[in-house]
C-alpha cells in the first residue's frame, strides 16, 4: 500500500530519487535545495539507498560527475537551484548532446544580482535551449511524481535527454504537505532498470564520445537532439497515462481549469497555479469569464496544447516569474510562437510577476485581469507588464 | 623509418615480450593528428602501452582532443570520454563511481584504469578545482597532466605553468620586453598537499621511467597523479626532431627533475640523482621560446632551478 507521509517538497523528491534507485548521486549544497541531497546521504548512510555519493567541491563538479557516471552506464540524479544551475549551464549541453538521461532536481530560485534565494524560474527558465526536457511542479505530490515521470521519459530510447525537475523554493521545497509515497515495486516496475545501448564505457567493447564533430557532421547531431526533444511529446503523454494507470494520479502537458466559455485563460506554471486556480474560483462566483491553464512540460513546449487552449478565449494572460530582458517573458515568447501561423488568434499579454520571492497576491492577479478585460474592448495597446511593483522605491 | 602499423605486424616471441619494459601492445595508433615531434602524443601512447585497452580515457578540451581524431575516427583502441576543459578530475570521480557501482573492480593490476589525462592549462589552471575534488576525494584514479607548458591548442597562450622568460603569443617579449614574468607554478606540490598516496614527475625523455611509474600508479590504491614533462615543437619554436633531447636537458639540468612522492616519502629518481646539474642554458638554447631573455632573466631563472632543486633534496633527504 502506498504510505501518505507529511513532507517538505525537497524530502518529496528525495523520496522520488530514492524509489528510482539512481546507481550515483553527486551534489553540492545550495539554497533551497540543500535538503534533497541531505536527505538522500541519509537514505544512503542508512543502507536505504544503495547508491555512490560523491560530495563534489562545486555545481560544476555535480554535473561533471553525473555526466561521467552516466555515460558509464548507470542511472544518476542531482539537485540544485539558481546560480548552482547557471554554474552548472556549460555541462547541460554537454548532457543533452551525448543523450545522457540524467535527472536533476531543482528548487527555483532567483538569479543574482541582488542576491536573493527566494523563488522564481529564471534559474530553469535560463536554460531552456540546453536540451533538457523540463517539467513544473504545482505541490510536493507533484514534485515527487514528475520526478519519477522524469526519469522514464529520458530514459526512453526514443528521446535519450537529460530532465529537470523544478519545485518553487521555499512555497514548496521548505513547505510541508501531505504526500503519497507509491510502492517501490509499482515504481520498480514503472522505471525498469536503466540499461543504455548508447553511453555505456564498457571496458569490453572500447568506444569514444564526445568527440569533436567538424560542420560536416555537428549538425545532424544538433538535428538528433531536436527529434529527441520532438519525440518526447508523445512519450510524454504516453508516460503520464501509464502513471495515471498505475499510480491514479493524472498529469497532462498543459492542465486546463474552467476554460469552457471562458473569454480570459490565464496561464502560469509551478506553485502560482495553485493560486491562481483558488482566484479563478473567486471570480467565477463574481460572474467573470475567467480560466486557468498551467504548463507542466515547459521543454518540450506543449504546441498543439496552447493552440487548442487559444480556440477557447479572447485573451491569453500569461503570468509568469522570469525575463528575457529586451524581449519579455519566456513563457509568452513561446506561446506566441505556438499562434504565430494560426489563422485566429486571442490577444496575448504577459505579466511579470513575483520574482524574487515577491508573494503573488490576488490583488495582483487581479490587476493582470482588469487589463486583460479592458484589451478585449480597446484592443492591445501594449503587451508586457511588471505586475506588484513598489513605485516608492523605484 | 617504420609506421607503428608496421611495428605490429611484426612477429616477437612471447618470452621477449614479457622481458620489454615498455609493453610491446599498441592501442595508439599511426594516423592521429598530433603535430610533429609532440611530445603529448607520445606520452599518451605510452599511457595506452603500459594500461592496455581496459583504459577508461577521459581527455578535456585540450591538443588531445584533436590528436584522438575526430568523429568518426579514433586513433584511441579504448574507450575514450571528451568532456569540457575544467572537468577531468570531476568527470573520473563520475566514471570511477558508475563502475565501482556497476560491480568492476577499478584500479588495482586487474582492475579497470580510469585515466584523466590533461593538459598543463586543463589541470594547474581551469581544471584546479576539479582536480583537488578528485584528490581530496580519494577516488580510485590516475590522473596525468601532460605538460607542454602553454595552452598550445589556443595557439600558445601562457599558462601557470609557463616557465619565467618564455616566449608565448600572450606574453609576445616586444620593446617593453613582455615576457613571461611568473616563475612555473609547482602544480605537484599543491597536488602532494592533498597527502594521496602516489604522486610523481615523468618525463617523455624517459619512457621506462614513466612506464614504471604508471605501473605503480596503478597498484596503488586512491587517486594518482603523474605530472609527465613533454615538449611542444610548435609552442616552444624547436625543432622538431629535438622534443626527447630537450626533455631530457630538462631533467639534466635540473628544470624538470624526477621525482616520485609515495605514501609520505619523497624519492628523486634516475638520472636526477646522478650528477650535478648542466647549466640551463643548455636547455634553454635549443628553444625559440627563451629568445628574448636577457643575461639576467637566464640567471634569474638559473637561481630558481638550484632553489628548487636544492629544495626538493633537502625534502629526499628529510622524508625520504
Amino acid at each position: 500500500m502506498p504510505m501518505k507521509k507529511v513532507l517538505k517538497g525537497n524530502e518529496a523528491a528525495a523520496w522520488a530519487a530514492k524509489l528510482a534507485k539512481p546507481k550515483v548521486i553527486a551534489a553540492f549544497p545550495i539554497t533551497p535545495s540543500t535538503l534533497v541531497p541531505e536527505k538522500i546521504s541519509e537514505f544512503v548512510a542508512n543502507g536505504e539507498l544503495d547508491a555512490e555519493f560523491i560530495k563534489v567541491e562545486s555545481e560544476h563538479s555535480a554535473i561533471s560527475a553525473c555526466v561521467g557516471a552516466a555515460a558509464a552506464g548507470v542511472r544518476t540524479f542531482t539537485a540544485t537551484a539558481s546560480q548552482g544551475l547557471a554554474l552548472m549551464h556549460e555541462i547541460l549541453f554537454i548532457a543533452a548532446g551525448m543523450r545522457l538521461p540524467i535527472v536533476m532536481a531543482i528548487g527555483n530560485r532567483a538569479l543574482s544580482a541582488p542576491i536573493n534565494i527566494w523563488n522564481d524560474w529564471q534559474d530553469t527558465i535560463s536554460e531552456r535551449d540546453t536540451g533538457w526536457i523540463q517539467f513544473y511542479a504545482e505541490n510536493n505530490q507533484e514534485a515527487l511524481d514528475l520526478i519519477l515521470i522524469a526519469f522514464k521519459v529520458a530514459e526512453d530510447e526514443r528521446v535519450l535527454l537529460p530532465a529537470m525537475t523544478g519545485f518553487d523554493a521555499f512555497i514548496l521545497t521548505h513547505t510541508v504537505e501531505p504526500v503519497e509515497i507509491p510502492d517501490q515495486e509499482l515504481v520498480d516496475e514503472f522505471l525498469g532498470e536503466y540499461k543504455p545501448k548508447h553511453a555505456y564505457l564498457d571496458p569490453k567493447r572500447p568506444i569514444t564520445q564526445g568527440t569533436l564533430a567538424f560542420p560536416a557532421h555537428y549538425m545532424e547531431a544538433r538535428y538528433k537532439v531536436w527529434e529527441a526533444m520532438e519525440n518526447a511529446r508523445e512519450v510524454i503523454k504516453e508516460v503520464f497515462e501509464e502513471f495515471e494507470r498505475k499510480f491514479g494520479r493524472r498529469y497532462q502537458m498543459v492542465e486546463e481549469y474552467r476554460t469552457d466559455d471562458a473569454e480570459i485563460i490565464m496561464i502560469t506554471m509551478g506553485s502560482l497555479a495553485g493560486t491562481l486556480k483558488d482566484f479563478v474560483d473567486r471570480k467565477r462566483e463574481e460572474g467573470v469569464k475567467v480560466g486557468a491553464a498551467k504548463i507542466t512540460v515547459y521543454r518540450p513546449f506543449p504546441i498543439e496544447e496552447i493552440r487548442a487552449l487559444a480556440k477557447k478565449a479572447k485573451v491569453l494572460a500569461i503570468l509568469e516569474k522570469d525575463v528575457s530582458f529586451g524581449s519579455g517573458g519566456a513563457v509568452f515568447a513561446d506561446v506566441a510562437r505556438s499562434l504565430i501561423n494560426e489563422k485566429e488568434k486571442p490577444m496575448i499579454l504577459d505579466f511579470i510577476i513575483g520574482l524574487g520571492g515577491r508573494d503573488v497576491t490576488f490583488k495582483q492577479l487581479d490587476e493582470a485581469l482588469s487589463i486583460a478585460k479592458k484589451v478585449i474592448k480597446e484592443g492591445v495597446e501594449k503587451d508586457i507588464y511588471w505586475i506588484g511593483l513598489r513605485e516608492e522605491i523605484l | 623509418m617504420v609506421s607503428s602499423q608496421e611495428v605490429r605486424k611484426v612477429e616477437v616471441p612471447e618470452n621477449v615480450k614479457k622481458r620489454l619494459s615498455i609493453p610491446f601492445e599498441e592501442n595508439f595508433f599511426a594516423g592521429h593528428t598530433a603535430c610533429q615531434g609532440c611530445g603529448a602524443s607520445l606520452g599518451l601512447r605510452y599511457v595506452l602501452k603500459a594500461y592496455g585497452k581496459k583504459t577508461i580515457l577521459a581527455i578535456p578540451a585540450c591538443c588531445s582532443t584533436i590528436i584522438a581524431g575526430p568523429w568518426p575516427y579514433s586513433a584511441i583502441n579504448a574507450n575514450l570520454f571528451h568532456t569540457a576543459f575544467e572537468t577531468t578530475g570531476a568527470v573520473i570521480s563520475g566514471i570511477e563511481a558508475a563502475l565501482k557501482a556497476r560491480g568492476y573492480r577499478v584500479k588495482g593490476e586487474d582492475g579497470i584504469m580510469v585515466v584523466g589525462w590533461a593538459g598543463d592549462g586543463g589541470t594547474a589552471d581551469i581544471g584546479l578545482q576539479a582536480l583537488s575534488g578528485f584528490l581530496e576525494r580519494g577516488h580510485d584514479a590516475v590522473y596525468i597532466m601532460y605538460d607542454n607548458e602553454a595552452y598550445m591548442n589556443t595557439g600558445i597562450q601562457r599558462s601557470s605553468s609557463t616557465p619565467y622568460g618564455a616566449w608565448t603569443t600572450n606574453t609576445p617579449g616586444g620593446k617593453r620586453h613582455f615576457v613571461e614574468k611568473t616563475h612555473k607554478k609547482k602544480v605537484i606540490d599543491i597536488v602532494i598537499a592533498h597527502k594521496i598516496p602516489y604522486a610523481a614527475t615523468a618525463s617523455i625523455a624517459f619512457p621506462e621511467d614513466f612506464i614504471r611509474k604508471l605501473k605503480k600508479a596503478q597498484k596503488m590504491p586512491g587517486p594518482s597523479f603523474i605530472q609527465l614533462f613533454a615538449p611542444c615543437p610548435t609552442g616552444w619554436r624547436a625543432p622538431t626532431d629535438k622534443s626527447i633531447e630537450i626533455a631530457r636537458l630538462a631533467v639534466q639540468t635540473a628544470y624538470f627533475p624526477l621525482f616520485e612522492y609515495e605514501n609520505g616519502r619523497y624519492r628523486i629518481n634516475m638520472p636526477s640523482t646522478k650528477k650535478e646539474p648542466k647549466p640551463i642554458e643548455e636547455f634553454l638554447k635549443l628553444q625559440g621560446r627563451f629568445k628574448y631573455m636577457t643575461k639576467d632573466d637566464i640567471q634569474k631563472l638559473q637561481e630558481w632551478v638550484l632553489k628548487e632543486w636544492e629544495e626538493l633534496k633537502k625534502k629526499a633527504e628529510v622524508f625520504g
